[in-house]
């Protein structure tokens, strides 16, 4: 099982990626350089968290015409799992992979803090072993978070099944108190239609060990790796 | 005689109506304490000015409304304005 991480200008968050599946959990990763343009032999590929082309334009718009972005597409349409973690998931929805878009924070200030999400589906290569309803422990850091989607967007995803997390207190409820950037109901992940693109906010990779304050994003990484095995 | 080709599109971005715009109110705050008490709203966009070698006015609309579409303005987001300057 191979893991791509691919690596913008600007990103910071590949390596901590990578650790998580070769340190943590011992499985193969290898980082792909965004001018690379294919991405034969990978099982899986994620876009990392950062600040890809200094969020010029905006969060994501320019990271979309990298040369790799092509192989992204086309991973993803032939039904390859592409997870887009923070600065990974604005890429992925000025992409159009995934519906919506990522807007400057509420309170205007970069959130930078652990917080709670809950699990909305199991049925996601993302969530495959996480229960519907339990709570997970994981950071957030980021300017441009509050996720926005028209009416008829989020009557789908919530239709479909789509919402993966949502921002909510250590008991599991979401409530305006514990959003920490106004995203629309709280979403803190999605899926896309064909169950195979997700984007979260959060970093699960930050939380992979005890002695860094959590293991909660294993379970994560870990359902990745169980769903693979499965198809 | 060689004529220059030269056009200037200059592109207005703005965010949709409904979107919430946090500079647009934190510019807000600020100008109602420089006592501007008949401001009601505020909404900041993005002035972009793109020189083109085309003086053919319908081609360069058509490039420039694709480079809006494409990356300028996001669509779920933002709207777009084209101006012709020759």
């Amino acid at each position: 099982m191979k893991f791509a991480i691919i690596e913008f200008p600007g990103s910071n968050c590949d390596h901590d990626c990578h650790y998580a599946i070769t340190g943590a959990l011992g499985h193969q990763a290898e980082y792909v350089w965004y001018q690379e343009n294919s991405l034969a032999g990978f099982d899986i590929v994620i876009l990392p968290g950062g600040f890809s082309y200094g969020d010029y334009l905006r969060a994501g718009a320019i990271a979309r015409f990298s040369p790799v972005m092509d192989a992204v597409a086309k991973f993803a349409n032939e039904g390859g799992p592409v997870l887009g973690i923070c600065n990974g998931f604005q890429i992925l929805t000025e992409a159009g992979l995934l519906p919506g878009a990522l807007m400057r924070n509420v309170s205007m200030k970069f959130v930078c803090k652990n917080i709670y999400i809950k699990t909305e589906t199991s049925d996601s290569f993302l969530t495959h072993d996480i229960d519907k309803g339990e709570v997970l422990g994981v950071p957030v850091a980021h300017m441009e978070g509050r996720y926005v989607a028209d009416q008829n967007t989020l009557e789908s995803l919530e239709d479909d099944d789509r919402v993966l997390f949502r921002y909510c207190d250590p008991s599991g409820q979401p409530s305006d108190k514990t959003n920490p950037n106004g995203s629309i109901d709280n979403i803190a992940g999605v899926v896309s239609a064909g169950r195979n693109v997700a984007g979260m906010m959060p970093h699960p990779e930050r939380v992979c060990e005890e002695i860094i304050g959590g293991v909660d994003g294993l379970k994560i990484f870990q359902s990745m790796i169980s769903y693979l095995a499965t198809v | 005689m060689c004529r220059k080709k030269r056009m200037k599109a200059s592109v207005t971005v703005t965010l949709k109506p409904g979107i919430l715009d946090t500079q647009g109110q934190a510019v807000r705050h600020a100008l109602l304490s420089m006592n501007g008490r008949q401001i009601t709203d505020v909404r900041v966009g993005k002035l972009i000015e793109i020189e083109l070698d085309e003086d053919d006015e319908v081609a360069a609309m058509k490039i420039v409304t694709k480079m809006c579409d494409k990356l300028l303005a996001n669509p779920v987001t933002e709207d777009y304005d084209i101006k012709l300057l020759k």
